[in-house]
């Protein structure tokens, strides 16, 4: 009797290993998994600040060589070997040792579901009138309004001191905030519940997930486009400024975007496509995959630049008209003889006639452009630009409610490649007795992870969350990309690998696929990487504070992290990606030892087709 | 006679004069944006409005100090400006020639605020009396907050989801574990059928049980 990887019912493939229930659910998996909140919050933004349109053309180069290739090979990876990532690692040869790439997923998973709940506790909060972002809480004795709210802004207000009641420094970690604490908790049981037995239910959660932020992306792109201000965001966001090209950061964000966007080196694809059968054509699947994703960036870039248009258009309008009424009831001007269209012409009479008492206004500078230059990229661009110019739409609720359910949704589908990644492997590794169903293991999953996660509900929570985030999901995917490369051409060999693939496929690998994955691929990959590090290095790593008693408030403070934070900083870089040496440092120092043994028979690398015709066969 | 009228009209009217100007003592500026508050329903400031505002800042007098002293000739109202903005005083009938304390004027208009403002049909954006700050009314707050009753209403929501989920694993999984203890005990009773070497149903038959040597013999046997 052949035994099953696990005791839960499931349709059993001979090998007892789940499978897609079709092939569009995997594509919609990976395309989940790939597409995610950096789609909407952080290609926008680049393409923005690296001359609009003419970013396209490093990102499309990058997509071409780096991106497809890296995707392409981790999915025939997967779809081959048919394991995780540490057991596909280790089947290519012990010494690669997969657990960087999971260590990564582990890291990832933690704190990218702490960013979803921030998207929860902005959706629930988003069924009052009016928005509670939208007006400054009165001060004690009701005479004015709160001063830290009044300073800054109402939507800065309500992020940094109603939700995540922010700590003026990193050190100072606060207390834990209970209402985060239990958005915490209900996300991990949302992520629970859809990945409660593995891909039969994340397959089914998939269709949902992933479809539906395209639905609010279109819904955006109609109202976005109609609204005031849409078409001056727009040519911004597009005209091309050629000499951007020239500076080599460009192509390094470029680089870095393609990267980091497809999701590669988690482990996570690997997981997806071990659960396909292995006559799929993993090609298609790799292009289909990488050009949606792009796809979707360049569409989601529209609707977020209408309203970004919209917002800096409005506040523009309002700049001009507080000046306006300034103007008016010093000179006690009748009401609306100084309107916008004028208002250039009856400042330049009035400077001339009356300059000290135009210059005692202290009138601010209004500049559509300043206000079109204001760009901001991830948590900011949707907890704080974006929510401000949904206030300003009108049925400002539902449009709330649908942008938090359409981050939701992305986020929650990269969240299932995440615990993909952490899942697959502890299954495979059978940490738990065979008897004891999938439901606990994921179970157990979710509850430590919701368990570690709660240190970021504590006040300084959103900065360690940004070293997170710079540091563990940066460096270390470059370097297990690379190795990656390396170990499936060099020490797997591309020749058995390229039969593999035909044999997958069904037809030769083109001569693109041979020259990408031996040497335009980890070239471009070791470039970034030195790049990325030397640009790290230049200057101490510092984060900006939100702090009240700041001089400059409500600009945020500069500071350096402390030593021992910096420590944590370097730790959570180099440890991922000093797992392939040390386990290959292991296992070479195992092997001297075993060496020396006469019964030693060197351990074979195992090869594609080799491994599938041994599942063929029930084992007795 | 007319001489002696005409000098104390005019003496009122300087000291009138005097009371009532820019920065004055006790006096308040007041701006009024009716264009911005009705849009195209605007009317214009003329002299009975401001009559209209005399008579709502006696009246909010009236009501502050109930002594039933203030007249509309007690306030007075000077440069008005196209803006519509004027400065305004009120005098003390009682005191020859002097006004009222600016702290009472302005207790008087903050407990009256709501009603001169309506009489106006404007609010305290539009209707601004420059040195009284308004109380701001306190949001609306619901007992439970808003966001927690729909916290609740998503987690029970996601809690029956798992519940669900678990429930028909469980109940899948004692199935699949029945069907196998089925299939086992028809592989013990084939295989005890087959452990015997012989199998049962040739057991059953007359050879197996009777002898069939004894049995012919029978006949030879004498009875006793």
């Amino acid at each position: 009797m052949s035994q099953d990887l696990s005791a839960t019912p499931e349709a059993p493939k001979e090998d007892g290993r789940p499978k897609w229930d079709n092939k569009f659910q995997y594509i919609l998996s990976c395309i989940g998994f790939a597409v995610g909140l950096g789609n909407v919050w952080r290609f926008p933004y680049l393409c923005q600040i690296h001359g609009g349109g003419a970013f396209l053309i490093p990102y499309f180069i990058a997509l071409l060589f780096e991106g497809i290739p890296l995707l392409h090979l981790e999915l025939a990876l997967g779809q081959c070997l048919r394991k995780g990532s540490i057991g596909a690692w280790n089947t290519i040869s012990p010494y690669l040792g997969g657990v960087g790439s999971w260590m990564v997923s582990v890291l990832v998973s933690l704190y990218y579901n702490t960013v979803l709940t921030w998207v929860m506790w902005y959706f629930i909060n988003s069924f009052q009138e009016p928005l509670p972002w939208s007006v400054c809480p009165l001060n004690e004795n009701r005479t004015g309004f709160n001063e830290e709210c009044y300073e800054s802004t109402a939507v800065n207000y309500f992020w940094y001191r109603k939700t995540l009641n922010i700590t003026p420094d990193i050190a100072e970690s606060g207390t834990f905030r209970w209402w985060l604490i239990l958005c915490l908790a209900a996300c991990w049981a949302i992520v629970y519940l859809c990945t409660i037995r593995g891909i039969e239910t994340t397959g089914k959660a998939i269709y949902v997930t992933a479809i539906f932020p395209y639905l609010v992306l279109t819904i955006f792109l109609i109202q976005g486009l109609t609204l005031p201000g849409a078409t001056e965001g727009l040519i911004y966001l597009f005209t091309p400024n050629l000499n951007t090209l020239k500076n080599p950061r460009v192509w390094l964000d470029a680089a870095t975007q393609i990267f980091f966007s497809l999701s590669l080196a988690f482990g996570g694809l690997i997981a997806f496509a071990s659960y396909n059968p292995t006559k799929n054509d993993c090609e298609k699947d790799a292009v289909t995959v990488a050009l949606v994703n792009s796809m979707t960036s360049l569409y989601a870039s529209i609707p977020v630049f209408s309203v970004l248009g919209f917002k800096a258009k409005t506040a523009y309008w309002d700049c001009l008209d507080r000046n306006i009424i300034n103007i008016i009831n010093e000179f006690d001007l009748p009401e609306e003889s100084i309107m916008r269209q004028n208002y250039t012409s009856w400042i330049s009479f009035l400077n001339s006639s009356y300059p000290e008492k135009i210059a005692g206004l202290k009138l601010k500078r209004c500049e559509l452009q300043e206000f079109l230059d204001q760009s901001v990229s991830g948590t900011g661009l949707a907890f704080i630009v974006f929510t401000q110019a949904i206030i300003l739409m009108p049925g400002s609720q539902a449009w709330a409610i649908l942008f938090f359910i359409m981050l939701f949704s992305l986020g929650l589908s990269s969240m299932f490649g995440n615990i993909e990644g952490v899942f697959t492997p502890l299954l495979e590794l059978q940490i738990i007795h065979k008897p004891a169903p999938k439901e606990l293991l994921s179970g157990i999953i979710c509850l430590i992870s919701f368990l570690i996660a709660l240190c970021f509900t504590l006040g300084s929570g959103s900065y360690w969350i940004d070293i997170f985030d710079r540091y563990a999901a940066s460096v270390p995917l470059l370097i297990i990309a690379f190795f990656e490369v390396i170990g499936v051409v060099y020490i797997y060999k591309i020749k058995r690998f390229s039969e593999d693939v035909e044999w997958m496929t069904g037809r030769k690998l083109n001569l693109f696929w041979q020259i990408t994955w031996r040497f335009i691929s980890p070239l471009l990959l070791l470039i970034v990487f030195m790049a990325f590090v030397i640009l790290q290095m230049q200057k101490p790593p510092s984060y900006t504070a939100w702090n009240p008693k700041y001089e400059g408030f409500p600009m945020k403070e500069e500071k350096v992290y402390p030593p021992w934070v910096q420590a944590i900083c370097v730790l959570l870089a180099a440890l991922p990606g000093m797992c392939v040496p040390l386990v290959a440092l292991f296992h070479l120092v195992k092997q001297r030892r075993r060496s020396k043994e006469p019964s030693f028979v060197l351990p074979e690398v195992s090869s594609c087709q080799g491994a599938n015709s041994s599942f063929s066969h029930p084992k007795e | 006679m007319l001489r002696a009228l005409l000098l104390i009209l005019s003496v009122v009217a300087i000291a009138h004069a005097e009371l009532c100007k820019p920065d004055a003592q006790n006096a308040f500026k007041v701006r009024i944006s009716i264009k911005t508050a009705l849009g195209d329903n605007a009317y214009a400031w003329d002299a009975n409005e401001e009559y209209l505002f005399k008579a709502m800042v006696a009246f909010a007098m009236r009501r502050y100090s109930s002594k039933s002293a203030t007249q509309i000739s007690n306030v007075l109202l000077c440069n008005v400006t196209d803006r519509v903005s004027f400065w305004f005083v009120v005098t003390d009938s009682s005191k020859n020639v002097t006004t009222v304390p600016g702290s009472e004027v302005e207790a008087a208009i903050r407990m009256n605020r709501n009603r001169i403002n309506n009489a106006f049909l404007l609010s305290d954006k539009t209707l601004q009396f420059l040195k009284i700050t308004s109380t701001l009314s306190p949001p609306v707050d619901p007992p439970t907050p808003v966001w927690l009753i729909v916290f609740g209403v998503v987690l029970c929501l996601i809690v029956a989801g798992i519940v669900f989920l678990i429930v028909s694993g469980i109940q899948k999984h004692k199935k699949k574990n029945k069907e196998p203890t089925e299939r086992e005990n028809l592989e013990e009773k084939v295989e005890v059928t087959l452990e015997n070497g012989i199998p049962c149903e040739a057991l059953d038959l007359k050879a197996g049980h009777i002898n069939g040597v004894f049995a012919a013999d029978d006949d030879r046997f004498t009875s006793l």
